[in-house]
């Protein structure tokens, strides 16, 4: 009866041109700074560990215009308990709202303005903070503290534009630990990180346009070389709709790779949910028509068999059947891969009224394993409903399980609309969970504690000469340098791009053996366990630049950075610690004389050792020499002075013998 | 166009809106030399500059643009906001108490002041119940707003008008009184007010909140609803300040109102009881007593109000290297009552002794309460405390200086003369002087050791 949908593989731009898929983006991304945004907190620090623990709750307030934002009062229903973990090092008293706020980051804002004429925003005169309510418990105020820094900028892609509707700086949250019946547990040490959040308009219209545009944003941001990188320093939330539906967020996706198949099964949601919608007015359920009835049926299912009811009813709890008219056979049918309509309900359940020990629900259309059919047919009896009804069991304590009742009556009326207004949760296997109800611009409030901050075209314009350049137009540089392929995206985004520039221009040094050198051998030092990063700019510099100035070996610039990074910290100037090193260690071309003393050397302990060709013996010498005279000698002009060293003692020899 | 419509503009903000021709709630399209920005116009805050026009976007967001870099504005609408805050009409039900709320100001519930952009108290017993309906579960409640000023405006005025009304109530025969008051200066209030409301039989509770209420994560309900139960069902009588006991949502704490101190500026837990213990603790649940020597509710009506106040009184909060003119300029001004915060046990310096004699031969009162906040006067310890006194300087046991000063305001209302005015400041109404103060009525923890580490991971705070 309802239509089926291709799988992931077999989609096409046309498929869903066909079902009108409209995306957007709103992608945030951590600041490289020293302080947090709104206290004096150091920035960047994580534990695990916690010294305290802070109990709060949250309660809905009114909006700005005096209106109560729907997500607030939905997360008002699952009356959660929240507890704070505090940890000395990461958070201070403003962290946990005992302490206002301080004046904002200033070194934070700088990089805000910096990113906002990268995306050629409407800049504003002066940033007004706004308090964005999160009732979920995230952030400890109940809001985070956001400001809008410009609109309407854009950025290319293939052949057009794709709109950046705003841009703001604001607050990281806390990290969540756990989320189990009416206790929620946070991590507070994330908190209050400046980050920004671009958003972009809904201009992408297949899953991989989403990614390809969200990855351009993202090495757009790191090109600036001030933001933070590694696991959960950058994180995209998709908006996806097709036409019928509705914009639904996917919160919280950790990499880009999975943003195509995520946006593939919200279409097929949808899709699935206006089928749903579509079928339900034909069997005469629209929003008016709609009924539901609940029931305790606690006594009826005491002889169940069904594990998670016996053991709720072991417990004392009760269960409650809910009877949702002309719905029968609709519930198992898919919405995502591997999900089906059913899950919108059990979701609503768990998150809403806190029934989190899955599974929290079962319903009339699954197969008789769980309940035999006779107990549903009794239940049918006993809630006066038919064979067209579909019958939803759901248990837990008095209040939850009333609460559930009102999340199922809600979420199916909601079926008879089409697709509801969400936020939804990333899963990792590509598909989505409700998360809560999409915010509206009512959980917006003026943050009445801090002054607008007035942005004058002089920090403007102090800024703007140090803007990067844009990263397509690296891109493409660096491709006419044919410098090796899978560095070229890396290097665009990486911090030294800046650094690389300089050495192949004001050095002249080969780009490729630049490029294998920063982006290659520095990665290869991290995974030994070494801290490239504890180099400055101007050391690693100083290291081509000796390389440019003759003094140092092809070779020897890896091997002078491995033993700057194994060397103590600097104490001296950055030049000077360079130069110190070469000197210690002698790293300097080889002088003609030493070099012939040394080859012969060589030769000489290898002695009578028998090889059987002049190929392995130069192999064996080569081995040898490189080990004594690495950084001090091309390898390439070795092996040359050697084979000429040999072939004279041959010629010697053959004279000799003659 | 008239100032309604330029709400708060002034200067270039107020021409550029005038320019073209709109205001404050049109909907708009302006042009500017950074770019083009849609959104509602709104008022801009007194205390703001004048050169930005405040804009609030389709997202909810505000922004500001700077008014000389407007070259157009399209208004395409007009759309006024209303903030209210839902009212109800608040239930009543025969078998609970009936509970009186007096509001004087404060943040327990608030809204938005587009003037100043700050928060200002709203105050009904529709508004309440609409944004705290857990009050109804526990009496019917009816409502005052006697006063709606920042606790720094409470005066001499404030505090006669509030004793009168609080007596009035009592004998009209409510069952307990609430008073919403910032926080600021509530220990001053509750402090007045013990010497003012004598003997009252019902509980006084004055209760604010330190987080306001437009705020998610408010103390404002949980206060509220500590300190309406404490004044419908509490066994408690006379005055007391109610607020959150940890910053944790874990329980209030009910303090005597001459005893009780605002300590920290913004935490939650702020308000704490000095020299000595709490009353109680207080929850949704339960109320705990931890004295068993307080005063009870009674069914009488015999409350004894005396609301008298001169306000010729100040305090000297003593430091090094005072200078003695700052005396002579309190005195020749016509104060007529100092209350001396002094080092240690109650000091000053000798080079104020001439002044603070010339004081005393005025007939200016003069009391010695302890900067240290914990601990008594003994002004018998050291030469210079004897050498004070002699001076005429009154020691005054463990009176926190803010409740010396309260009472000495209220004992200067009823005498100017000397024995009688020491005669009622040496004797006590409520708690303000106690005779001994219990080996935990000093706790300071001090974090980072390790046995309040311990406590400190093991507790909610």
């Amino acid at each position: 009866m309802l239509a089926s949908f291709k799988p992931f593989d077999e989609m096409t731009p046309e498929d869903y041109a066909n079902i009108g898929l409209k995306c957007g983006l709103e992608v945030h991304q951590q600041l490289l700074t020293k302080r947090k945004l709104f206290c004096r907190c150091p920035a960047g620090r994580y534990s695990n560990e916690y010294d305290s623990e802070i109990l709060r709750h949250m309660r809905p307030t009114l909006s700005e215009l005096g209106e109560y934002d729907g997500t607030a009062l939905m997360e008002k229903k699952t009356r959660k308990n929240i507890y704070y973990r505090i940890h000395h090092e990461t958070v201070c008293t403003y962290e946990f709202d005992d302490t206002p706020p301080f004046m904002l980051d200033e070194e934070s804002l700088d990089i805000a303005i910096e990113l906002s004429l990268l995306l050629r925003l409407n800049m504003v005169g002066e940033l007004h903070i706004a308090r964005k309510q999160y009732l979920d418990g995230s952030i400890p105020t109940g809001f985070q503290r956001s400001a809008i820094l410009g609109v309407d900028g854009w950025i290319p892609y293939k052949d057009r534009r794709i709109g950046i509707r705003q841009l703001s700086i604001e607050e990281d949250a806390c990290r969540e630990v756990s989320d189990i019946g009416h206790d929620r547990v946070f991590l507070t040490d994330r908190l209050g990180m400046p980050l920004i959040e671009a958003v972009t308009e809904p201009d992408m219209h297949t899953p991989q346009e989403t990614a390809d545009v969200c990855q351009i944003i993202r090495m757009l941001c790191r090109s600036m070389g001030k933001v933070r990188t590694g696991y959960g320093a950058g994180r995209e939330d998709v908006n996806v709709s097709v036409r019928g539906g509705t914009r639904v967020e996917i919160k919280g996706v950790p990499q880009i790779w999975r943003i195509p198949h995520l946006v593939y099964n919200e279409a097929m949601r949808q899709c699935a949910l206006l089928e749903i919608r579509r079928e339900l007015k034909r069997r005469g359920v629209t929003p008016e028509t709609f009924a539901h009835t609940a029931h305790d049926v606690s006594r009826l299912v005491s002889k169940a068999t069904y594990g998670p009811i016996r053991a709720a009813l072991a417990e004392g709890l009760c269960v409650k059947c809910v009877v949702l008219k002309g719905f029968a056979g609709l519930l198992s049918h898919p919405t995502q891969e591997h999900t089906n309509f059913a899950s919108e309900f059990s979701d609503r359940v768990r998150v809403v009224a806190c029934l989190t020990k899955l599974p929290n629900i079962v319903h009339s259309d699954t197969a008789a394993e769980s309940i035999p059919a006779r107990d549903w047919k009794q239940l049918r009896k006993k809630t006066e409903s038919n064979a067209n009804d579909a019958l939803m069991l759901v248990w837990g304590d008095q209040r939850d399980t009333e609460m559930a009742c009102n999340e199922i009556a809600l979420r199916a009326r909601e079926a008879t609309e089409g697709v509801p207004n969400d936020t939804r949760q990333a899963l990792k296997d590509g598909t989505n969970g409700f998360e809560r109800v999409l915010p509206g611009a009512d959980r917006m409030y003026p943050d009445t504690d801090l002054p607008p901050i007035e942005i004058p075209p002089e920090r403007i314009e102090r800024i703007r000469p140090g803007l990067p350049e844009y990263v397509w137009d690296r891109e493409a540089r660096y491709r006419e340098m044919s410098l090796p392929e899978e560095l070229i995206h890396p290097m665009c985004m990486s911090p030294l791009a800046g650094l690389f520039d300089r050495i192949v221009g004001e050095l002249g040094v080969d780009p490729r053996f630049a490029a294998v050198v920063l982006f290659q051998r520095l990665k290869m030092f991290r995974r030994e366990g070494l801290r490239p990063e504890r180099l400055s700019n101007e050391e690693l510099f100083g290291v081509f630049k000796a390389r440019a100035d003759g003094r140092l070996a092809r070779e020897g610039v890896p091997e002078l950075i491995e033993m700057l990074l194994k060397a103590p910290a600097p104490r001296a100037g950055a030049e000077s610690r360079v130069t110190r090193l070469l000197d210690e260690l002698r790293i300097h071309p080889i002088p003609e004389d030493e070099l012939n003393a040394a080859i012969a050397g060589a030769i000489e302990r290898a002695g009578s050792r028998p090889f059987a060709t002049a190929e392995k013996k130069h192999r064996y010498l080569m081995g040898q020499l490189m080990g004594a005279l690495i950084g001090r000698i091309d390898g390439k002009r070795l092996a040359q002075v050697l084979e000429e060293r040999l072939s004279d003692r041959q010629s010697t020899a053959v004279a000799k013998g003659a | 166009m008239a100032d309604e419509a330029l709400k708060g503009y002034r200067g270039p903000g107020a021409k550029v809106l005038k320019k073209h021709g709109v205001g404050v709630w049109s909907d708009v399209e302006v042009e500017s030399t950074t770019g083009g920005f849609k959104g509602l116009i709104l008022p801009r805050s007194e205390t703001a500059d004048d050169r930005h026009i405040v804009l609030k976007l389709a997202s909810g967001y505000n922004i500001g643009v700077a008014a000389e870099t407007i070259t157009g504005i399209t208004e395409h609408g007009r759309r006024e906001a209303h903030y209210k805050i839902p009212e109800k009409e608040f239930p009543f039900d025969p078998g609970k108490p009936n509970v009186k709320l007096i509001g004087t100001g404060g943040t327990i519930a608030s809204r938005l002041d587009y003037r100043t952009g700050a928060v200002i108290p709203a105050f009904s017993p529709g508004e309440l119940y609409g944004s705290v309906p857990e009050l109804a579960e526990i009496c019917n409640l009816k409502t005052e707003k006697l006063y709606g000023v920042f606790s720094e405006n409470m005066a001499r005025e404030q505090y006669i008008r509030l004793a009168e009304r609080i007596g009035e109530e009592i004998e009209t025969g409510v069952d307990g009184i609430v008073i919403g008051h910032g926080t600021d200066t509530m220990h001053h209030t509750a402090a007045v007010l013990t010497f003012m409301v004598q003997n009252s039989p019902i509980p006084i509770v004055m209760v604010g909140s330190q987080r306001s209420s437009d705020r998610p994560s408010s103390d404002a309900a949980l206060n509220l609803m500590y300190a309406v139960k404490a004044a419908a069902e509490g066994d408690i009588a006379g005055v007391m300040v109610c607020m959150f006991g940890p910053t944790s949502d874990e329980y209030g704490l009910l303090h005597s109102g001459c005893r009780v101190r605002k300590m920290h500026s913004s935490y939650r837990s702020t308000f704490r009881t000095v020299g000595d213990i709490p009353l109680a603790t207080i929850d949704r649940e339960r109320i705990i007593p931890l004295h068993d020597d307080y005063p009870h509710r009674r069914d009488d009506r015999g409350v004894k109000i005396n609301a008298v106040y001169n306000d010729k009184v100040t305090i000297l909060y003593y430091y090094p290297g005072m200078r003695a003119d700052l005396v002579d300029a309190i005195v020749d001004t016509g104060y007529r009552g100092i209350v001396i915060a002094g080092t240690g046990l109650g000091h000053v310096n000798k080079p104020l002794y001439p002044a603070l004699a010339r004081a005393a031969e005025k007939n200016v009162h003069i009391y010695m309460t302890v900067q240290t906040l914990w601990g008594y006067t003994q002004m018998y310890v050291y030469e210079t405390g004897r050498e004070i006194m002699g001076l005429g300087v009154v020691p005054i046991a463990n009176m926190l200086p803010e409740v010396a000063y309260m009472k000495l305001c209220w004992a200067l209302g009823q005498s100017d003369d000397h024995e009688e005015v020491q005669r009622i400041m040496q004797t006590p109404i409520s708690d303000e002087i106690t005779d001994r103060e219990p080996y935990n009525g000093y706790l300071i923890y001090q974090g980072g050791i390790p046995e309040v580490q311990d406590f400190l991971r093991s507790t909610h705070r």
